[in-house]
């Protein structure tokens, strides 16, 4: 079953010389070689190739890793174009050196039936810069009621199941979506939060709050909805899939339920990895509003101990774009998310690997394999045979976060923050996608 | 001496917070306020210090204290004022909160005076004007200058603040004036107690720098008795804070067994006879609930006069210098 989905493009005739690459599943630790991609497949690495007539890309200072996926992008449609499409997300996703992502399908219309996905899977075929995947809802209309049509979603093409955006509040609907979701193979991705606990709630609940008077998100509201569910999980014996942990309690959880032998995969945020609840001092929503929300430092340093033991397996962007104008109001009346397809890496990069906290192999698997093998989608790799999925990267030039972006939105958690790690260049299926010059615009 | 020491570019200054001040700046300010005392003693209680100046005062929730003191504030100065009042209804659209301070901008006011029910309002107006921001109170964030006329009174009562105990009592969680205060008093070397229900106080409040209790017997020894009411209107729906009024009263409401004539009784109001604070106690010799009122006309007067006055190295002094001759012109 193909669940990615991209515009027809010329597959790329290149030679890529004197890139350092890195590839932990190749045994790639940053040898300096030349990458010959022959009509978007890599047809040679080695050292001193031949250009034969192609269109050489001087890669010498750049690096060179396998594509990035993002299982958790917010595609906005259909329904709010104006925030994102299909075109823009794509874009910004290769400009952020992505080469494959799956949508969430909390859009308006939901994503629960088979007319809105095959909508979707159509206008991908042609606008999808990266091959792009759509999760279908666990219930209709994201009510946590009925199930969608489960086994006609996965026959038309969804890559999962998720009612992103919201919990499935009710233990017992979550358990029938994972005994039914058997009959598709397909795996539920589940935004994990008790209500009842985060009630009214526009932050962390912690020093800052108690401090600012904004009402507090504690990370027992999203840790005892994972514990719940990986306790129902368990029982069941189904896989399952959490979005964006942010919380220590959480971390302690999944550890717990992965030695157990659940089959559990998790993600995590660059601006959970990156950034604490310090920043919603500025109380500029645009930059630090989303759930769940930016937690303590300790938090942080939960998060970045389980990226680089594994019990994180995914660093997922949780993309969401919003109106400028919807973010430019009092921080208690803005809606929740932040954008950061185009920051993912060098965010990661400049606070995670630069100060040696995670090692830069590491980081590239969980963005990358990674994701891949927690959503059953082909592992990019730099390997002789494979298609191009790959992404250069100028890990020494630094520049400043802002405006324009090739997202529609600018809602950015690292607005005006310096980052190193730039994207120069991504080729997504065998397609250049992505040349920083056409985006710098 | 900047109000609010550049951080990179010169900014305008605004009073989002306490923690925009500094020490020096809030004895400035009390200083600034105690020239203006002798104004309000006249006949003639006008001076013409900012003659040709316009306060627009922006309310979005409805204040009785803190609305009509600001906007005599302004007029005791002989500032221009505007007073805008919005309904409830069109506060939830941000953008229209954008939109009004564009439009309001377009007088050039000299500040925009805000209240508003959610929490980083004034914050956003900075962002839409060139002109200075006085935060009158934001969801449960921030209410500056409810702090400085509280610390203006005490400070007339007991002569000093350095060294006191104080203990806050009653809904903290909802309270911008608590968090105000906290900030307030501890920068000024008082010693904060913080006496409500486990569900009324925040989880780390200790984090602020102060204690926390849940017995109405520690307010027992402490200097000033600061009463919060029940600020049922940010409450979550459902939430079951407390079982009762009647519970809450009984368990930390301020009666006249509890407290001692040499305490100073003090409440940021409206208060609530009978829930928070009984008639008695309300209406006693150690309550300063009306003092409150009358400090907020000259603090607020101080604030107008400092924002809209460079402030110099020699900080109070040059301000009360400058307040005086002002005052003869009239008189």
């Amino acid at each position: 079953m193909q669940r990615l989905t991209q515009r027809e493009a010329a597959p790329a005739n290149l030679l890529i010389s004197g890139a350092r690459l890195f590839d932990g599943d190749s045994g790639l630790e940053g040898v300096q070689l030349d990458v010959r991609v022959v009509d978007g497949t890599i047809a040679e690495i080695g050292s001193d190739l031949e250009a034969d007539g192609v269109e050489t890309i001087d890669a010498a200072g750049l690096t060179m890793t396998p594509g990035l996926i993002d299982p958790h992008v917010h595609l906005r449609t259909p329904g709010d174009e104006d925030e994102e499409d299909i075109a823009s997300g794509t874009h910004a996703a290769a400009a952020g050196g992505f080469v494959a992502i799956l949508a969430m399908p909390n859009t308006d219309p939901v994503v629960d039936s088979a007319a809105v996905l095959s909508g979707l899977v159509e206008r991908a075929g042609e606008q999808a810069a990266v091959p792009t995947g759509f999760f279908a809802a666990i219930s209709r209309g994201l009510e946590g009621r009925e199930l969608v049509d489960m086994a006609e979603l996965a026959a038309r093409g969804a890559a999962g199941f998720s009612d992103d955006g919201r919990p499935v509040e009710r233990a017992g609907m979550l358990r029938r979506a994972l005994q039914y979701s058997r009959v598709t193979g397909l795996k539920l991705t589940l935004h994990e939060e008790d209500t009842t606990l985060t009630a009214g709630s526009q932050m962390h609940e912690g020093a800052v709050s108690a401090e600012l008077g904004l009402h507090g998100y504690p990370g027992i509201g999203e840790s005892v909805m994972v514990g719940r569910d990986l306790q129902i999980a368990r029982y069941e014996h189904a896989p399952l899939h959490l979005c964006h942990i942010s919380a220590a309690e959480s971390v302690a959880e999944i550890r717990r339920a992965k030695e157990l032998g659940v089959e559990v995969t998790a993600e995590v945020s660059p601006h959970h990895l990156c950034l604490t609840d310090q920043l919603v001092r500025d109380l500029d929503p645009a930059v630090s509003k989303m759930n769940p929300p930016l937690r303590s430092a300790a938090d942080r340093a939960a998060l970045i101990e389980a990226l680089a033991d594994g019990t994180l397996d995914c660093i997922a962007t949780d993309h969401a774009p919003h109106r400028t104008h919807e973010k430019e109001v009092p921080f208690e009346a803005a809606p929740n998310g932040v954008i950061g397809l185009e920051t993912a890496f060098a965010a990661v990069y400049t606070e995670l690997v630069a100060p040696g906290l995670v090692s830069l192999p590491t980081v590239i698997e969980r963005m990358s394999a990674g994701p891949a093998r927690a959503f059953d989608l082909p592992v990019p790799a730099l390997r002789t045979g494979a298609p191009a999925d790959l992404a250069l990267w100028d890990l020494s030039e630094s520049w400043v976060v802002a405006p324009p972006y090739a997202s529609r939105s600018r809602n950015c958690a690292f607005a005006g923050r310096t980052l190193r790690g730039r994207c120069t260049v991504t080729i997504a299926a065998g397609t250049v996608a992505h040349r920083l010059a056409e985006v710098a615009r | 001496m900047d109000l609010y020491p550049p951080t990179g570019l010169p900014r305008r200054r605004h009073l989002l917070s306490i923690s925009d001040l500094d020490r020096a700046d809030v004895e400035r300010l009390l200083e600034t306020a105690e020239g203006f005392e002798s104004v309000m003693q006249r006949d003639v209680k006008k001076v013409p210090t900012l003659r040709g100046r316009t306060v627009v005062n922006l309310f979005f929730e409805s204040s009785t204290r803190t609305s009509s003191s600001f906007e005599l504030a302004a007029k005791r100065l002989s500032a221009d004022t505007i007073s805008v009042k919005a309904s409830g209804s069109s506060v939830d659209k941000g953008e229209s909160l954008k939109d009004t301070i564009l439009t309001l901008s377009a007088y050039d006011p000299d500040v925009i005076v805000i209240r508003h029910p959610q929490a980083g309002a004034p914050a956003i107006v900075t962002r839409h004007t060139d002109a200075h921001v006085v935060n009158a109170g934001d969801g449960k964030h921030q209410h500056p200058t409810q702090s400085l006329l509280d610390l203006y009174t005490i400070r007339k009562a007991l002569g000093k603040v350095e060294g006191l105990q104080v203990a806050i009592v009653g809904d903290v969680l909802h309270s911008r004036v608590a968090r105000s205060n906290i900030q307030a008093l501890t920068m000024l070397g008082a010693h904060v107690t913080l006496v409500g229900p486990p569900t009324l106080i925040p989880r780390e409040a200790a984090t602020m720098g102060v204690t926390v209790s849940h017995s109405i017997d520690d307010i027992a020894e402490v200097d000033v008795i600061y009463v919060l009411r029940m600020q049922r209107e940010r409450m979550l729906e459902g939430a079951n804070y407390v079982p009762s009024l009647r519970e809450y009263s009984a368990l930390w409401g301020v009666t006249p067994d509890r407290v001692r004539p040499s305490q100073l009784v003090m409440h940021p109001g409206p208060i609530n006879r009978g829930v928070e604070i009984s008639a008695e106690v309300a209406d006693s010799a150690s309550s300063r609930i009306v003092d409150q009122v009358r400090a907020g006309l000259v603090t607020r007067m101080a604030v107008l006069y400092d924002l809209l006055t460079e402030p110099t190295t020699t900080g109070g002094q040059a301000a009360l210098r400058a307040v005086e001759p002002a005052g003869q012109e009239v008189a």
